[in-house]
This record gives C-alpha cells, sequence and structure tokens, in this order.
C-alpha cells in the first residue's frame, strides 16, 4: 500500500467519528468486496481533495458550501412548489411551458443543471417521461441530484425500448390509448414532468398541493 | 465513441431498484467528491463535456460496475493527468507542486451560492447561426460511429425523426471535448418512433424525443 494512502487511513480514522477503525483496517484486507471498494474510495477522494486543497485549486468550505446546498436546500420540494403553482395559476403555467428557466425563477430557483429547462405536460392523452441514457443528466434546480435508479443501467437501458413495462415496475398503468413520450436528455435541456392535478384536490391551497408533488411524479415513472 | 455508456436500449439489465427514501449521499466520500466536482471547474476550466468524455473511457467493465461517483473520481483525476496539475503517484505526495497551466484561483465558499444560483449554460448566446432545419422537418441522423466524445446515441444512428423543436444554438460537445472548438450550432429536439428504431418490437404508441446537434442530421425530402 502507498505510503500517502496509508497514512491518509490513519487521519480517516482519527476524524471520523462515524467510522469503526477497527472494520475499516479488517475490511483492507479481507475478501468483502463492497466494503473494502468503499474503504478504499474514501481514502482516495480524502486524498484527492488533499492534494486540491494544497494545490490551492479548491477551498474546503467551499465544497462544503456546494454539499449544503445540494443535500438540504436543492431537490423535488422545489419543484413541487412550482407544479402546485402551475396547477393554481394559469399565467404562471403558461410562462413555465413557454421559458422553464424565465417561469421558475419567478420562485427563486435556477442555475446549474437547470439553465435550459423544458416543462413537459402531461395530460390524459399523453404521458411524458424523462431520462438520460448517456449519462445521468436531470434538473438539478427543481429536482436536485438524481437517485441512484435514475442513473442506473437497467432504467437507462430500457426506459427507451419498453416504457410500459418500466412504468408498470413503478405501478403506473397507463391505458393502452395514452400516447408515451419519452425525452432522453441527451444535449443541454433539462427536462421536467408537469404532472397531472389529482382529481378531488378542487379546495387544497398551493402549499397542500405541492405536498401531493413526489419526485417520480415529476421525472414522469409516476402519476399522483 | 461507441462505449459502455450508451445504454438506451440494451437488454439484460434487470429490474429497476428503486431505494426507499433514499439519501442525497450514501457516504460522506460521496459528498466530498461532489463538492470537488462542482468547485474544481472554477479553478481548473473544463467543461461538462471533458468530464464526460474521460467517464466514457473507462474500461467497460469497470464503468457497469463502478459507483457512480467513483466514476466521477476517475474522470477528475484523468483530466488532472492530463492537463499535468497531478502526477500519477501525486496522490501520495500531496506537497509536490506541479506546473498548473490554465488555473486559476479557487472558488471562495461565499461566492458558492451565486454561482451554483447563475449555472453554467453552453448556450452559445450572442452568436448568430442561421438554423438550416425547421420544426416539422424530417431528418436522418447521420450513422457516424466516432471514436471521440459524441452525444448521439447509437440507437438512433441512421434512423428517421422529425424536428419537432430548435433549442437554440449550442457550443458542440463533439469538438469541444477534444479542444478543438466550440463549433457552436442549431441543436434540435428530434421524435422518432418506436418503430423506426425497435422495428417490429417498437410500441406503436411510443416516441422518444432525442435533443441533437445539427451536423448530425441531414434533412429529408417531404413526404
Amino acid at each position: 500500500m502507498p505510503r500517502g494512502i496509508y497514512s491518509h487511513a490513519l487521519t480517516c480514522i482519527n476524524i471520523n467519528k462515524k467510522a469503526r477503525p477497527m472494520e475499516i483496517l479488517v475490511t483492507m484486507h479481507d475478501h468483502h468486496p463492497h466494503d473494502h471498494e468503499e474503504a478504499s474510495l474514501s481514502l482516495r477522494v480524502k486524498a484527492l481533495e488533499q492534494v486540491l486543497v494544497a494545490k490551492g485549486l479548491v477551498d474546503p468550505d467551499a465544497l462544503d458550501a456546494f454539499i449544503q446546498l445540494f443535500e438540504n436546500k436543492i431537490g423535488p420540494r422545489n419543484g413541487a412548489a412550482v407544479v402546485a403553482k402551475a396547477w393554481t395559476d394559469p399565467a404562471f403555467k403558461a410562462r413555465l411551458l413557454e421559458n422553464g428557466p424565465s417561469a421558475i425563477a419567478e420562485l427563486g430557483y435556477g442555475g446549474l443543471q437547470g439553465e435550459n429547462l423544458v416543462v413537459l405536460e402531461n395530460t390524459p392523452q399523453t404521458h411524458n417521461v424523462i431520462v438520460c441514457t448517456l449519462c445521468s443528466c436531470y434538473p438539478w434546480p427543481v429536482l436536485g441530484l438524481p437517485p441512484r435508479w435514475y442513473k442506473s443501467a437497467p432504467y437507462r437501458s430500457s426506459v427507451v425500448k419498453e416504457p410500459r413495462k418500466v412504468l408498470a415496475e413503478f405501478g403506473t398503468d397507463l391505458a393502452a390509448d395514452v400516447k408515451i413520450r419519452v425525452w432522453d436528455s441527451s444535449a443541454e435541456i433539462r427536462y421536467m414532468v408537469l404532472p397531472e392535478r389529482p382529481a378531488n384536490t378542487d379546495g387544497l391551497s398551493e402549499t397542500d398541493l405541492a405536498a401531493l408533488v413526489t419526485r417520480d411524479g415529476m421525472i414522469g415513472v409516476a402519476k399522483l | 465513441m461507441n462505449g459502455p455508456h450508451d445504454l438506451g436500449g440494451r437488454d439484460g439489465f434487470g429490474p429497476v431498484v428503486v431505494e426507499k427514501n433514499e439519501p442525497v449521499f450514501h457516504a460522506d466520500w460521496e459528498r466530498r467528491m461532489f463538492g470537488i466536482a462542482a468547485a474544481l471547474p472554477f479553478s481548473v476550466p473544463f467543461a461538462d463535456d471533458h468530464l464526460r468524455r474521460e467517464i466514457e473511457r473507462i474500461p467497460p467493465a469497470d464503468y457497469l460496475t463502478a459507483s457512480y461517483y467513483d466514476l466521477w473520481f476517475r474522470s477528475i483525476t484523468s483530466i488532472l493527468r492530463e492537463r499535468n496539475i497531478i502526477a500519477p503517484g501525486d496522490l501520495d505526495a500531496a506537497t509536490t507542486m506541479m506546473p498548473r497551466p490554465l488555473c486559476v484561483a479557487a472558488i471562495r465558499p461565499d461566492a458558492v451560492a451565486a454561482a451554483v444560483r447563475e449555472g453554467f449554460s453552453t448556450r452559445a448566446e450572442t452568436i448568430e447561426i442561421p438554423q438550416t432545419l425547421a420544426v416539422g422537418d424530417r431528418v436522418l441522423v447521420l450513422n457516424n460511429h466516432p471514436r471521440h466524445h459524441t452525444r448521439v446515441p447509437q440507437y438512433i444512428r441512421g434512423r428517421r425523426g422529425r424536428v419537432v423543436a430548435d433549442h437554440g444554438v449550442f457550443n458542440f460537445p463533439d469538438t469541444n471535448s477534444q479542444d478543438s472548438g466550440a463549433c457552436p450550432q442549431h441543436c434540435y429536439a428530434v421524435e422518432f418512433d418506436f418503430t423506426e428504431i425497435w422495428g417490429a418490437q417498437g410500441d406503436t404508441s411510443a416516441t422518444v424525443m432525442v435533443d441533437i446537434w445539427e451536423s448530425h442530421m441531414q434533412r429529408l425530402a417531404k413526404d
């Protein structure tokens, strides 16, 4: 084991209170591939950060700031607020479908991986669903970072070939006469689905409506 | 390149596995790797085109088995080596100072929120480039198989579709990823019938929209 990596192992054990030191040391020598891989990656990423900090190329506090934003501030509740407003304000909905970035900016959202957002309206006749077959493109400002399944080979490979089967796996059964439009985010446009408003929600406030909106509904694998 | 990342239409990966109440990150090293990838382009300018290019060069067996942020780790370290910012073994000797061509200052913590809100659009706003295709045009996706990075999935190459939207002018990943110019051009949403792609197995009630830069297509004569 390279000397530097080993010293990082010791650092890791000392500073990470949640880590179980003996387990890390043991797994680095046993044959449990997952734990070994995790421990090794943890050390390598720590080493990378240390090198970049030493060279003045990243500031660890700036890393914390990015992590904090995407772990706590930017997520599917943003998108849910956008959807609820579109359901209750026809003029906003029209602006949202016409120019996504400008409309979500009215609610204070936008930016990284949403610079060129296009919103797709589901209707009783047409069901939209988004994917990125080539990598993991996803509308961050409204949905946050994507879940693992969205980035995984099973989803990326199959939704562009057998969308009804994939939707059924999510418990979404569409009538045979509903047209499915799959959007493969192969360029710099990021897509978000505007789900249909559920029935019997007439009296609900925007806040109550937002609580009904799910991440999967805005990806298009679920109906609400 | 025809790499392992180009998954559309591949069989055999099994059902989609959904994790209930999934956290944003599954381990602290994933947090740190995300933060590095988000912060680094401010001091070592690279585009998503470069990040993707290096991910696509990961050997297929590794690509399909590595965890997501491991792919980012491999890609970023590869970009840093290419730019002579880290040398092989440099992760073991953090104090080694290599030349830093084209690097600028690290992003400051208090600048992060505004930078995220601003984003990095690759839309070429200021460049007037006439569009040669129009909504409604029938197009053929050229059957090219370049060895370099491209955003044309294999499943639509050589297939016929309809232009459904003109997204405007964007930098061209094929050349930008090779540092041979941004070559801005129009990018269009093109709709393909499933039967055109998957033949007799294609769902007749489904279509797929793929965003394609102009130089990957040719217009077909009207019906």
